[in-house]
């Protein structure tokens, strides 16, 4: 009996030690792939507060009337943008963001008439499936790298549906990521276009008020094609946001699952010993028993 | 003037420069400091930055905005490239790839526009088409 115990509990510690191995793994690509999300983010700030800054400049120049800034008096419908993973294996990151976006839509059923959900990644899906609400648009294979390509075919189903009048303003419910420790699960608005004062300010000390010449002739026209990559940049920044957030999660969870399995490797360390000690034990009370036996019926044969 | 080129990305260039020559709507202007302030499109072509000292960047913008004021020309790129960051070997398949396509549907205008690119990358990098 000892001996099978023994063998059975070697066998669950290499069975261990390899999910060690995968989860370490995991962690030290996530732990990279942080970086990388961030140094992204960094890189693709400077388009996006500049392009604030224009339309900051072209508003208050008088153009600010544009369908795309204008809030409509009805809102029927709310687009909602939910930005999870496809993956799991990120600890409560996919959980914490649906959950705070299906708390906004019960939100939004409440006041407005009805919804439209854009879901990005794999696991938003299979959440508001799961739950019997009507998915508009799904998107897959962004969440782990999002490429300006991806924002971009998002933006586009998004601003298409705003424009036809299907949805009358849009939200997006990502996770910002604020540090390698804090993530958090926000709900931002995307349309009607808001808030690009706040960046513009980001993007240079002087005031917004630059009173342009046009080249293509009205201001409309070429907001028109400024505020389409205005809401892409937007969107885009928090695709790649939320990508740094899910690898920061994973991160975490490799991490602390790598811990588990440093800690159940030690503890199955010590039965096997104590294994290994009784078998020994036993061997030896046996040696020692069967010499005595020995000796015994020796000293017996001599009287 | 100082100069930023950016795209949806990435910043590809920002530094000082003595002019800077794009393809707006209305042709080829280059802009030099004290330029009055001005905001246009860009039609897909090439970007160039040239310095004091007569070095020049070269750039492939592939549609975009130039805002222009007091000294300093800011060009935001849908798409772009510097010329030394293009893959010429890719853009020579993406060029024999668009024209096959055109051989067999003539107005394939995906396929015109992906020639397009192809073509400005290959003229930029200063490669023969």
């Amino acid at each position: 009996m000892p001996a099978a115990q023994l063998r059975e509990v070697r066998r669950r510690m290499r069975s261990v030690q390899s999910t060690k191995k995968i989860t370490r793994a995991m962690e030290l690509i996530a732990a990279s792939r942080i970086v990388k999300a961030q140094q992204r983010v960094a890189a693709a700030r400077p388009y996006a507060e500049e392009i604030a800054r224009v339309i900051a400049n072209l508003v208050a120049g008088g153009a600010g009337d544009h369908p795309l800034l204008r809030a409509r008096e009805e809102t029927r419908r709310v687009g909602l943008v939910v930005l999870a993973a496809d993956r799991g294996l990120a600890g409560a990151y996919n959980a914490n963001v649906l959950r705070t976006a299906e708390g906004h839509l019960r939100q939004v059923v409440g006041t407005a008439s009805g919804y439209r959900l854009f879901l990005v990644g794999r696991k938003a899906q299979s959440y508001f499936r799961y739950r019997g609400y009507e998915i508009h648009r799904a998107y897959e294979g962004m969440s782990d790298t999002p490429t300006y390509e991806d924002a971009r075919r998002v933006a586009g189903d998004v601003l298409a549906a705003y424009r036809e009048g299907e949805i009358d303003a849009v939200e997006v419910v990502s996770t910002r990521y604020y540090s390698v420790v804090t993530q958090r699960a926000v709900a931002r608005r995307l349309l009607p276009v808001q808030g690009f004062e706040v960046e513009a300010k980001e993007a240079g000390g002087e005031a917004p008020r630059t009173v342009y010449e046009f080249e293509p002739g009205e201001p409309e026209a070429i907001l028109d094609r400024l505020l389409p990559r205005y809401v892409e940049a937007r969107l885009f920044a928090a695709m790649l946001d939320a990508s740094a957030s899910e690898h920061a999660a994973r991160r975490r969870a490799m991490q602390s699952a790598t811990q588990n399995a440093d800690d159940l490797i030690k503890t199955l360390r010590r039965v096997a010993n104590r294994a290994r000690q009784t078998e020994i034990t036993t061997e030896i009370s046996e040696v020692v028993g069967g010499a005595e036996a020995l000796h015994q019926s020796a000293e017996r044969e001599q009287e | 003037v100082e100069v930023k080129l950016l795209s949806p990305e990435r910043a590809l260039y920002t530094g000082d420069a003595s002019i800077v020559i794009a393809r707006t709507l209305e042709g080829e202007i280059g802009f030099l400091a004290g330029h009055a302030p001005l905001l246009g499109r860009l039609l897909p072509g090439r970007l160039r930055i040239v310095d004091a000292d007569g070095s020049e960047e070269v750039a492939a913008v592939h549609s975009g905005f130039v805002e222009v004021g007091d000294s300093r020309v800011v060009v935001l790129a849908d798409v772009a490239e510097l010329a030394g960051q293009i893959d010429v070997e890719r853009a020579r398949r993406a060029k024999a790839a668009a024209e096959e396509r055109l051989r067999e549907a003539e107005d394939d205008e995906e396929a015109k526009a992906a020639l397009r690119r192809a073509v400005l990358r290959l003229e930029v990098a200063g490669k023969q088409t």
